[in-house]
């Protein structure tokens, strides 16, 4: 074993030797660079992960252990006490189903939707495309912000051209329902969905033309030859496209707070939870409390933690889905 | 478009049809959920809209609303500038750092699949309400000011700030770079998209490119600026645009938290509008002006 090395040793100064210096010049550099590329990335790593490793080991701290100041990371006392206290001031287990159906419902209606628009604009000529696909830009441009007073109004008088009111006599107030925002996910005005409509028009632009044609000449329609050939294609851009909605979806506190109110989600919940908090220590006590900064801060971890807990599940499991199959569809201007 | 519809004719006009009814659902939700609302949120942006038992009832005013938000308003106008300045430094800063970032992680390494998977992690991690949580609740801002006040004098970027202040070197400048720095979590986690942009660009060019390069005695440093900066110059343009508009969209954005208080708590709808469009032109021409420059630097291979 050691004389293998030996001669590899001097087979290389031997090498080192016959090309001027250059093979030991060329060998350093490579492994200097390695060694300075892993400084960087592990300590880049570490400022992206060291707020979740904080988090964790904040959310197992007692308050004894949050105001003791020789206590760091690791907590003496463990206790899941913190996470008992979020689960109920968030109504947990209610809010995860809840968050889980809609997410799911709306992600699935979103990208079902995307992708037809999206193939439409990709495989098919006809007038006015391009002034369309500037308004599908727009619609990425407009911050939803702009036309949220006037949403807000449209669905608290909710009418379809005047009809409603003519047969009933009056306007329907859609406010506090799902249904405006799965009306709005079904007409691909949600959250984001300019942005899938051009990733998905971006992929299915790079099919070739001849898989389509020999489709027509085989006697396929155009719905067929969408559903049989190229769907089954597309399959790696649907579902990060699909991941992304249901996280955006999941974690979304805008259009929840607006279209969806009434409906306890974990968003909505997450970002109620120091209010909710001073409230519950106040029914407890009769009294008004102050939180202490440190206590607020665990139960906040705590809550934080609980809600990416299943996205990272979920990102364990989908993680090619996510990465991979986004950067090797190749997205162009 | 009557002289289109006579020139399409046969296959030519089935296909339009069909393209049509397959972008159908967009056509009809952007002129019900997007033009609509846009042009009544225009003309509430001239009015002063008075809400009694359940009726709206616009007065029109003409730019009274707007002249209030510019003028009157104590916060709109400092908000404004704060937030514009912040989208410039923090925008250009993510570009640097994806740029880099994607420059490092296209490279053949052990290990990549999992710095990759965490690089990405904060796309998920810091989406939506949870990004806003960390700044905007009261306790942690006295948090936070505790820390600062704590690690004032240990931090690096204070000690060498101190230095060049008293070395006298300009530090209007300077400032804004170690803010950046300072804050170079908060670019970290703002740039997976635009790290996976990159990527997909980089992952185009063909590696003949390089070998070529290699051959005629360019040096890496070279080939960047030779081959891989022009040849993903159209990334950029993605980047940028897309980078504004995310932050444009952050919960954390104080613009947006204003508009949303003055039309949730004061229900002053008019206003609320007003502000909203102004911020959006504002926005916007600042997107399209950008752009326009950075899409004349833009080089297309083909």
């Amino acid at each position: 074993m050691s004389k293998v090395k030996v001669k590899q040793n001097s087979d290389f100064w031997e090498r080192n030797r016959k090309s001027d210096g250059y093979l030991l010049k060329k060998t350093i550099l490579k492994y200097g660079v390695s060694i300075a590329r892993f400084i960087l990335l592990f300590g880049m790593c570490f400022m992206i992960l060291q707020p979740i490793f904080n988090k964790i080991s904040v959310s197992f701290m007692t308050i004894e252990d949050l105001n003791n100041p020789t206590i760091i990371s690791i907590p003496e006392n463990p206790t899941t006490e913190n996470y008992l206290m979020a689960a109920k001031l968030m109504t947990y287990s209610k809010s995860v189903v809840n968050s889980f159906v809609i997410a799911l419902a709306i992600a699935l209606l979103q990208i079902s939707m995307t992708t037809l628009v999206g193939y439409g604009f990709a495989r098919f000529e006809f007038p006015l495309k391009k002034f369309w696909f500037a308004c599908v830009m727009l619609i990425v441009l407009i911050p939803p912000q702009t036309i949220s007073t006037s949403l807000f109004l449209h669905f608290r008088f909710f009418d379809i051209f005047g009809l409603i009111k003519l047969i009933t006599g009056d306007t329907i107030n859609l406010r506090g329902s799902a249904i405006p925002y799965f009306l709005m996910s079904l007409g691909c005005m949600g959250l984001k969905n300019g942005l899938y409509i051009y990733m998905i028009r971006q992929f299915f632009r790079n099919i070739p033309k001849e898989l389509e044609e020999a489709a027509y000449v085989d006697g396929c329609g155009t719905l067929m030859t969408f559903i049989r050939i190229m769907l089954p294609d597309a399959k790696p851009i649907l579902t990060s496209c699909f991941l992304f909605a249901f996280v955006w979806q999941w974690t979304d506190g805008y259009y929840s707070k607006l279209f969806l109110g009434n409906v306890k989600l974990v968003s909505t919940e997450l970002s109620r939870l120091v209010d909710s908090l001073g409230a519950f220590l106040m029914r407890e006590m009769g009294t008004t409390v102050t939180i202490p900064a440190s206590y607020g801060n665990a139960i906040m971890a705590t809550g934080i933690l609980m809600i990416i807990l299943p996205l990272i599940i979920l990102y364990l499991f989908a993680q090619r889905g996510f990465v991979e199959s986004l950067s090797s569809s190749g997205i162009k201007m | 478009m009557k002289k289109q519809k006579k020139t399409l004719a046969g296959l030519q006009k089935r296909k339009a049809i069909s393209g049509y009814i397959f972008i159908s659902p967009f056509l009809v939700g952007f002129a019900v959920f997007m033009v609509k609302p846009l042009l009544q949120s225009l003309y509430m942006s001239f009015c002063n809209v008075e809400i009694a038992a359940g009726v709206i009832n616009p007065v029109f005013t003409k730019i009274d609303q707007y002249k209030y938000a510019l003028t009157i308003d104590p916060q709109f106008n400092q908000l404004l500038v704060q937030e514009f300045t912040r989208m410039l430094t923090n925008s250009l800063a993510i570009m640097v750092f994806s740029f880099f970032v994607a420059l490092i992680l296209n490279q053949e390494f052990k290990g990549r699949a999992l710095v990759r998977a965490i690089f990405f992690l904060p796309v998920i991690l810091s989406s939506g309400v949870i990004l806003g949580l960390e700044t905007n609740n009261s306790l942690m801002a006295q948090m936070q000011t505790d820390i600062n006040e704590a690690v004032s004098g240990i931090s690096i970027t204070a000690t060498v700030e101190n230095l060049l202040r008293t070395a006298n070197v300009g530090t209007k400048l300077f400032e804004q770079v170690f803010s950046i720095i300072d804050g170079i979590y908060d670019v970290a986690i703002a740039s997976g998209i635009q790290i996976i942009i990159f990527l997909s660009g980089l992952q185009t060019i063909s590696s003949s490119m390089y070998e070529a390069a290699d051959i005629e005695g360019c040096t890496a440093w070279e080939s960047l600026w030779k081959i891989t900066f022009p040849m993903i110059s159209s990334m950029f343009l993605v980047n940028w645009v897309y980078t504004i508009i995310d932050f444009c969209m952050r919960s954390d954005n104080q613009v947006i938290d204003k508009i949303n208080s003055v039309m949730i708590t004061d229900i002053n709808y008019g206003l609320a509008s007003a502000m909203s469009w102004l911020y959006f032109l504002i926005v916007m021409a600042f997107v399209g002006i950008t752009s326009l420059l950075i899409s004349k630097g833009v080089y297309y291979y083909e």
